[in-house]
């Protein structure tokens, strides 16, 4: 039977015996709803990668002949595409705080929430349908990998997708998180238009974070998004016949490894996911 | 703790505050099960607060209420599991089809697979949407949302099944299409339909109303009896001399007859069952007759002072 435990305050008043059971099964129908509705609207899909790839195409080849002749070293191309894959996560991440938001205004939230689900299941249902969304988007922009001079290595596209996933879970974690706090639909576009931006500037995504002033590059250490840059980066570079590996974040002259990397994403996402969690089912 | 005879809704002393404002004062009403209850009232009556509290989405401040044999404070899933809500504004999935918004609302439900889509079809093909069940909702109009709708408050084969203002919006089309379908329902199943409703017309359908003002109810029954409580009909007649008319229908019927510049008028209990005695029996030549029934808007004035109709 099941114990009080501290996530469960309260709820422990005739439970039916397969309670865990439904749940899961309305976890997995809330995942399945998401990338359903994906398959169901290919045109807002290909707009939505439709932005990544002109800055991947057009600002990326424009630029690249800039540096290339001013500095020589690397390849912009190659530089940047870590950054276009993050953007192409973004998008989607945004969506879904957007449809949390928008749900609860218009009062469709409420035909799934008189469902005998528990809150936080629906919460952590949207937001790990929007991960496989999100993902499933960004994915296809490998597709583009060549472009950015690097083999179309079965095992680095792999490796690059699963690293996606995860940039994607963190970020929509901490986009249902924003959407859970915010009620308005303006207010939330533009509270998240103000951080998204700076924080994709500061990620090291279009440039180096190096010559930044040092109250600047602290921001960038909090930055989740340079963690997942610099962790993409580190496998592109990893996989690039003669690529030069740019600097990362550096904590107190350490480099954090690509593992490490992934572990801060993938703790701060559940942070985030848990406290929107927790704020959601209190809400009444 | 249940309730002495089988009830499908019954509340005592139900009341939601929000700040200072009482939206629904303690509210007593009891519907049995299998009863099409209708709720009427104005616009911020506190019609939709009350089926938030019912259908658990809000929680009373105070009193107590019973849906479907569980308390909804305390047993919030046991009611989520036994009711369907049909909510005032559209709240289907448009970008998903029509059968794929039914299936997540299934297995949310914790529907088993292989029941869903056999009863996805039975309620697809009831509701007059087969045809259509491929297609995306977005591309569907409000009368067969409506419907797509009811249907998919009834997938999880709920007791009572929930409906804020069902027609609200609809041309009147979709309107007596919606409620066709309602009344299937309540020939086929023995589903308790509790729904709000601002128009008298929709009231009527109901086997039983609560008229509700300012988050009071200030009255229950049938619709008959609710109007036959305010006053009998009233017999409208066009003759060929009224002063005799109103003489001899008093001494030869007793009934109570006056005239009007319209003619003459009758006040009686049951006034469509006189009409052959008075056309017989009068001598003074019948020209035209008609029959008044007290509306349910006649019951909302008597009791509120004020017109459904015409606020």
């Amino acid at each position: 039977m099941l114990k009080p435990t501290a996530e469960r305050p309260g709820r422990l008043t005739a439970r039916p015996p397969g309670r865990r059971a439904s749940e899961l099964a309305a976890l997995r129908a809330l995942v399945r709803r998401e990338t359903t509705r994906l398959i169901a609207s290919p045109a807002q899909t290909g707009l939505t990668l439709l932005n990544p790839l002109l800055y991947f195409v057009v600002l990326g080849t424009g630029l690249s002949a800039m540096v290339g002749s001013a500095s020589g070293t690397g390849d912009y191309m190659m530089y940047v595409y870590p950054g276009i894959l993050m953007m192409a996560v973004q998008m989607p991440a945004l969506n879904a705080g957007m449809s949390i938001v928008r749900d609860r205004e218009t009062g469709l939230l409420r035909a799934v929430l008189v469902a005998p689900v528990r809150r936080d299941t629906f919460l952590v249902g949207k937001c790990l349908g929007s991960t496989a969304t999100a993902t499933a988007q960004s994915g296809l922009l490998l597709a583009f990998a060549g472009l950015a001079g690097l083999p179309y290595d079965p095992l680095l596209l792999l490796a690059l997708l699963g690293e996606l996933a995860l940039v994607a879970f963190t970020l929509t974690a901490f986009v249902t998180l924003a959407a859970v706090r915010i009620t308005r639909i303006e207010t939330f576009q533009s509270a998240l238009g103000v951080t998204m931006l700076p924080l994709f500037f500061l990620s090291g995504a279009m440039f180096s974070v190096e010559g930044l002033p040092v109250w600047l590059a602290a921001l960038t250490l909090v930055n989740p998004l340079t963690y997942a840059v610099d962790a993409l980066r580190q496998t592109v570079a990893g996989a690039a016949p003669g690529g030069v590996l740019p600097t990362g974040p550096d904590w107190g002259g350490w480099e954090p490894p690509l593992l490490v990397e992934l572990l801060v994403m993938c703790v701060l996402g559940l942070a985030a996911l848990a406290l929107a969690a927790r704020r959601f089912s209190r809400a009444a | 703790m249940s309730a002495p005879e089988p009830a499908a809704i019954r509340t005592r002393g139900l009341r939601r505050v929000y700040g200072d404002t009482v939206a629904v004062h303690g509210l007593d009403l009891t519907v049995a099960e299998g009863e099409k209850f209708g709720f009427l009232g104005p616009n911020g009556a506190g019609k939709s607060t009350t089926i938030s509290m019912l259908s658990t989405l809000l929680r009373p401040s105070a009193g107590r209420a019973e849906v479907a044999g569980a308390d909804v404070a305390h047993r919030p899933d046991e009611v989520r599991r036994r009711i369907g809500v049909v909510f005032q504004e559209p709240t289907a999935d448009r970008e998903l089809t029509g059968w794929q918004n039914l299936y997540f609302h299934a297995r949310l439900h914790g529907m088993p697979q292989r029941e869903v889509r056999s009863q996805a079809r039975s309620l697809l093909d009831m509701m007059g949407l087969a045809d259509r069940s491929e297609a995306p909702v977005g591309t569907y109009s409000g009368g067969m949302q409506r419907r797509l709708e009811v249907a998919r408050a009834l997938m999880h084969r709920p007791r009572v099944l929930f409906l804020d203002e069902p027609t609200t919006g609809l041309d009147p089309q979709s309107r007596a299409q919606v409620w066709q379908k309602l009344h299937e329902l309540g020939r086929q199943d023995a589903v308790t339909v509790f729904l709000t409703t601002h128009y008298l017309e929709e009231a009527e359908n109901c086997d039983r109303i609560a008229v509700m003002d300012h988050g009071r109810l200030v009255a229950q029954g049938t619709p008959q009896a609710l109007k036959s409580a305010i006053g009998a009909d009233v017999v409208h007649l066009r003759t060929g001399d009224d002063e005799n008319t109103v003489r001899s229908i008093r001494e030869r019927f007793g009934l109570d007859a006056e005239t009007t510049p319209d003619g003459v008028r009758v006040r009686t209990a049951d006034g469509a069952r006189w009409v052959p005695r008075l056309c017989a029996h009068l001598a003074t030549g019948v020209t035209s007759v008609a029959v008044t029934r007290p509306s349910l808007d006649d019951v909302f004035l008597h009791h509120t002072g004020r017109s459904l109709r015409n606020p």
